[in-house]
């Protein structure tokens, strides 16, 4: 039935959301049910009044899903969860609550959050639309017995790019691949050496930054890592990546924190002990993912849906179960204090990893979202930088062409 | 007992007419409306899933719209889009993918089909012929998705079968040596540059239709009488004449069919390319960017959907023209069959 719905049967699924009052629906993607599970109980013995319940689609079809409702006005949940990577096509589009607005007081939160994501649910007017539930702080995941192997130094590896590169040349003697795709050394280092008041793409005037300086080193970086064979040139999420995490075949991996759980729970349990997390190379913080949720404007229960997404954000027992249950990084900056950061743990080889990952998460600087983000990402991650790397094609070629498809594309 | 019978009568005419008029007037209505109540499953159906976004989606294309504003986002635009469409280089890359894709991936199954089901057809019989016609049919009833993905792995290039296959064929003795420039090209990235990616995605695309071609042709030579191969026998045709001159003719009708059948499927083309290109917009500079997941690209991962619209429209045109080309040349012959 659910698939039904999300099939674009949008009509159904005004029938299927019968509103009643103090009833609040959480419209969301997994994991974040396993999370909601833990936490709807309690919440629920402190507000009895308020019946909780959930609807998740995986996470491409509840962004659609999302997107029909928000089209038709009607059938979307009390509570929404919106990805990091669609943030800025929705909340400039006019369908969610200005939270800042009086009825919320969201602004008085602002203090309590990791910066970078609090201005990541910002609209271009300014006015906070998003509440982040999640982050992603950028971290980059070793293998510890490959770098033994070659008698390296992690914190030696990480100095700059060229002490990468280095240590991927003495891995190639070891059949050993420094990364997994050379093209996530570019993406890498345009999303985290954007300068202050840009955004990734665009600068606050909206003209193009695609031809700037940052997109120029960071395809020249993957190109000279591509060029010198020290990629793998394996795509993220297919059973070749599995499998360079088992088999120890791939060295390093840039990535979100997250990364982590996927690792000890499916990807490669068997590996335990034998991972390492660092900062990113070059002394780069950056960030991968995170979630937000927000009220649309059609939603019936404004008032509980936003006291349910403050126990959420808020609260350290939701924040900290989180962290717990499925992974996802606390965003209240309050929890990072808490005795859970400070559990060594036993797949990082009893690395307290997750003050790491704090300490990333309060550096990583704020880069407004854009509403072309989205067709620009396409354009010059997915199109240009491949053609780059796996087509021999020149870099300012290349970045000019998808500029020029990008400028006539969002005006 | 005139009377009587009179007055009962003239009682009952007078009934009867009265009561006559009432229900005739109710009964024609219910005769005119009962079709419409007996058709109007299909109607309802037709008009909310067809009609009206049918509808919709002209009147769509001349606006911008970003679905996530709501209906009141849209703004008219005009002949913008369609203007757009025209200097779009990722609309008309799409559209060459498309018509390289239809050919490359259409013909090859023909190809294959018509003779197969010409020998299942005169060589099998019985239940023999409909296991093996079974057999051939398998891919066409299987999930396009479910096929992708296990061609995404069997491309792939560290560990897929296809190369570690490649590879051991050129250790064999003898014809090693037509595969000796193999261990120096490894890894084949099949998916992951750009000439590669339309060979593998049509490949996948013979691979699952030629056996919904091999049914709709061994239909065909099944239809073709006996008695016209006895008398070419008696005409002293050899096996590959009767064959040529007397059962390729004879299944004309079905060629066309089939023929158009594959150009609309083709042109449409989508889950394939989607899904072995990890719906990473296409592929290494989109050559597997098809005109179908172009304008899923538009509408639904950025959020153009009046410009997706625009681009639906152009992409029924371009296939109205092909189909009517088709027509104009094979049609008469195809449809009206000289049988």
């Amino acid at each position: 039935m659910k698939k039904l719905i999300v099939a674009g049967v949008a009509s159904l699924a005004i029938l299927a959301t019968p509103a009643v009052a103090g009833d609040v629906r959480f419209d969301g993607f997994p994991d974040l049910n396993s999370h909601l599970d833990k936490l709807i109980p309690s919440y629920s013995e402190k507000n009895p009044d308020t019946k909780v319940t959930y609807q998740m689609n995986n996470h491409g079809d509840h962004h659609k899903k999302l997107t029909t409702n928000l089209a038709t006005g009607s059938g979307a949940g009390d509570v929404v969860a919106v990805d990091v990577g669609f943030i800025g096509s929705f909340i400039n589009a006019g369908g969610f609550e200005d939270l800042s607005g009086a009825d919320y007081g969201a602004d008085a939160l602002a203090d309590s959050f990791v910066g970078y994501a609090w201005d990541q649910g910002k609209g271009a007017d300014g006015k906070q639309y998003g509440i982040p539930i999640d982050i992603g702080p950028g971290v980059m995941y070793y293998r510890r017995d490959v770098l033994e192997a070659v008698g390296g130094d992690i914190t030696a590896v990480i100095k700059d790019w060229d002490s990468y590169i280095e240590y991927g040349k003495k891995l190639k003697d070891k059949k050993v691949f420094l990364i997994a795709d050379a093209a996530d050394v570019a993406k890498t280092i345009v999303f985290t050496t954007v300068k202050p008041g840009e955004g990734y793409y665009f600068d606050a005037e909206g003209n193009s930054l695609i031809t700037s300086e940052r997109f120029v080193t960071a395809f020249s970086i993957a190109k000279q890592i591509r060029d010198e064979g020290l990629d793998g040139q394996i795509g993220a999420w297919t059973n070749e990546w599995y499998d360079g995490f088992k088999q120890g075949t791939v060295a390093t991996q840039l990535s979100g924190a997250w990364l982590l759980g996927h690792l000890q729970n499916w990807m490669a349990p068997d590996t335990k002990g034998k991972w390492g997390a660092s900062n990113l190379p070059n002394g780069i913080y950056g960030s991968w993912g995170g979630s937000f949720l927000a009220i649309p404007k059609q939603a019936k229960n404004k008032k509980e849906a936003w006291d349910f997404i403050k126990f959420l954000t808020t609260t350290s027992e939701a924040q900290i179960s989180g962290l717990k249950t499925i992974g996802s990084f606390p965003v209240l900056k309050a929890t990072y204090a808490d005795s859970a950061f400070d559990e060594p743990i036993e797949f990082l080889a009893g690395q307290k990893a997750r003050q790491l990952f704090a300490e990333v998460a309060q550096k990583v600087p704020a880069v407004a979202p854009k509403k072309g983000d989205l067709i620009a990402e396409d354009v010059v991650l997915n199109g240009a930088l491949l053609e780059v790397l796996n087509d021999g094609k020149d870099i300012m070629a290349a970045l000019k062409d998808a500029e020029r498809l990008v400028k006539r594309r969002v005006k | 007992m005139s009377a009587i019978v009179e007055s009962s009568t003239d009682s009952l005419s007078a009934r009867g007419t009265v009561r006559r008029r009432a229900p005739d007037k109710r009964r024609v209505l219910k005769k005119r409306l009962m079709p419409w109540l007996f058709i109007s499953p299909y109607l309802v159906l037709f008009i909310m899933f067809t009609a009206f976004p049918l509808g919709f989606s002209i009147f769509l294309s001349f606006h911008e719209w970003n679905p996530t504003s709501g209906l009141d986002g849209m703004n008219f635009v005009g002949l913008t889009h369609y203007a757009d469409i025209i200097t779009d280089p990722w609309l008309w890359k799409s559209l060459y993918n498309t018509v390289w894709l239809a050919i490359v991936a259409g013909v090859p199954q023909h190809l294959i089909a018509i003779p197969v089901a010409y020998l299942l057809v005169s060589v099998f019989k019985g239940a023999l012929r409909h296991f093996y016609t079974a057999t051939m049919f398998i891919p066409f009833i299987t999930s396009t998705v479910a096929i992708s993905l296990i061609f995404y792995t069997i491309y792939s290039g560290n560990s897929g079968i296809l190369n570690q296959w490649l590879l051991a064929l050129s250790d064999v003795p003898v014809i090693g040596a037509l595969f000796a420039w193999v261990p120096d090209a490894m890894p084949i990235r099949w998916l992951s540059s750009s000439a590669l990616i339309k060979p593998a995605i049509a490949f996948v695309v013979v691979w699952k239709y030629t056996g919904f071609n091999i049914v709709i042709y061994s239909a065909g030579f099944l239809t073709v009488s006996k008695d016209l191969y006895d008398a070419a026998e008696v005409d002293g045709c050899s096996a590959w004449q009767k064959f040529w001159h007397v059962a390729l003719p004879m299944i004309r009708p079905f060629v066309f069919f089939a023929l158009t059948l594959t150009i609309i499927g083709n042109l449409q083309l989508f889950e394939e390319p989607f899904v072995l290109t990890a719906g990473d917009s296409g592929g290494v500079a989109q050559s597997g960017l098809t005109a179908s997941y172009y304008l899923y690209l538009a509408g639904w991962e950025w959020h153009q959907m009046g410009y997706a619209t625009a681009v639906s429209w152009i992409l029924f045109l371009f296939i109205a023209v092909i189909t009517s080309v088709h027509f104009y040349f094979n049609g008469r012959k195809g449809m009206g069959g000289d049988r």
